[in-house]
């Protein structure tokens, strides 16, 4: 695809700090595009505590998670940012100079590039990527008989499969692919499972009708000569192992954040985290800036309301690399007609 | 004032002082020591996860149910726990917990 997007900035999470960064750039005239691994915006927000309270966002005694991002949605709305959900920016290249700095972006899913004139980062902990159980040597099974996600599922047909885990995605997958795998095992920690009733109790009527197993445990290692995977060692709580024969094992123990192909674009970093100075929140490559949790400065505490600050005051900078001729005038939302018609409130 | 006595994931041992109502996950973070705790202590990650020592399981208030589902997203064992859930006490002076292995 030769097609790209031209934008000011590219906005690298779609986290509370990465929604206000849209905010603070539209008072300023900056038009941004905000990318994110997740099928949904909102970060760690929406996808670690949606419903846990949060006490500490100036103005708000009390918000939970989602209804954070569900504000920020409203207050960006006047700017219409565009989102591209379910993408990952693959690799990132600076193509301009210091003094006019020109980035060239691309995504891995959909192959989408663009080309912007600031980039914002602002990724938070990472990409939410599938935990990898540290059991030994599993990397060198995945992709043929350890798999993360599901996506095709005719690939466990008339396989003996092993899945793992307890939630939802666990659960799911047991009643979907137990018709058409050859023999489907369902291993699980403990006796309860959190995922919707309905699919436990059809998980448990299969256990009943000898349609499939459950066992109780966790894989301590692989069976087979990698790449092929022939079986799990189950230990149990009582120490006790048995083997189960399998030729696909797919771990479902929920999301973590990696850093991922940041870590490729040459920034400095410290302990994964991205240095900034505190006066512009921009990187060592100027034209990249980095707000909220990834970032790192003397005194850095990560709070959603350090991110707001750190996102204002980039745009800042961010102003001078897109309209170069332009002095900027800094004004409030209250007094100023100006910034009132953008935000479409003006009397 | 008390210590608590954590083994890396390199097997070494090392002994932290203590503070009274401090989750057991910030003392070990506190004191430098590799631990996650990527949600900042709200059950919501289990990158805390520890192993307690089998003379101190019982000693410590049964893991919630919101702790149950957090132990089922990692490979834990009967001695697992997450550290971030374990108030410290003078009564825990001695705390005998290893950092569980982390994912790749």
């Amino acid at each position: 695809m030769t097609d790209h997007i031209e934008t000011d900035v590219v906005i690298i999470g779609a986290g509370p700090v990465g929604l206000f960064a849209v905010f603070e750039l539209g008072l300023l005239d900056i038009k941004c595009h905000l990318i994110d691994i997740l099928p949904k915006v909102g970060g760690q927000c929406a996808e670690l505590y949606p419903e846990k309270p949060i006490y500490d966002i100036p103005g708000f005694p009390m918000v939970t998670g989602q209804g954070l991002v569900d504000n920020l949605l409203a207050q960006i709305e006047p700017f219409h940012p565009t989102f591209h959900l379910n993408e990952m920016v693959e690799s990132l290249e600076a193509i301009g100079t210091p003094e006019a700095p020109l980035f060239r972006v691309k995504t891995s899913e959909n192959d989408t590039t663009f080309v912007c004139k600031s980039v914002i980062i602002a990724a938070g902990g990472g990409s939410f990527q599938p935990k990898k159980p540290p059991i030994e040597n599993i990397e060198a099974y995945e992709g043929t008989g350890v798999f993360y996600a599901v996506r095709k599922m005719e690939m466990f047909r008339n396989k003996k499969v092993l899945i793992v885990g307890g939630g939802d995605s666990a659960l799911d997958w047991t009643v979907n692919l137990q018709p058409i795998a050859k023999r489907l095992t369902l291993l699980h920690r403990r006796d309860a499972f959190r995922a919707a009733p309905h699919t436990v109790e059809k998980m448990r009527s299969l256990v009943a009708a000898g349609d499939m197993d459950l066992h109780l445990g966790q894989v301590s290692s692989l069976v087979g000569d990698a790449p092929i995977l022939k079986g799990a060692v189950i230990r149990k709580d009582d120490g006790s192992e048995f083997t189960v024969d399998c030729e696909v094992m797919l771990p479902f123990f929920g999301l973590t954040m990696k850093l991922g192909p940041i870590a490729d674009w040459g920034l400095n970093l410290h302990e994964n985290l991205i240095p900034v100075d505190t006066e512009k929140f921009e990187t060592n490559v100027p034209g990249i800036f980095a707000i909220g949790d990834i970032n790192t400065y003397p005194g850095k505490l990560k709070l959603i309301l350090s991110g707001f600050h750190e996102g204002a005051l980039a745009a800042q900078k961010v102003h001078r690399y897109v309209y170069p001729e332009k002095k900027l005038l800094f004004q409030y939302t209250t007094s100023s007609t100006s910034l009132q018609k953008k935000l479409g409130v003006a009397a | 004032m008390g210590v608590i006595h954590v083994t890396d994931r390199a097997g070494q041992r090392h002994t932290l002082e203590a503070i009274e109502g401090w989750r057991v996950m910030e003392i070990i973070r506190d004191w430098g020591l590799p631990i996650e705790g990527l949600c900042g202590g709200a059950c919501e990650c289990a990158t805390c996860h520890v192993f307690v020592a089998e003379e101190w399981l019982g000693k410590l208030y049964p893991p919630s149910e919101e702790e149950e589902g957090q132990l089922d997203t990692v490979v834990s064992w009967p001695s697992s726990r997450l550290s971030c859930q374990i108030i410290w006490t003078p009564e825990l002076d001695g705390l005998e917990v290893t950092l569980a292995p982390t994912g790749s």
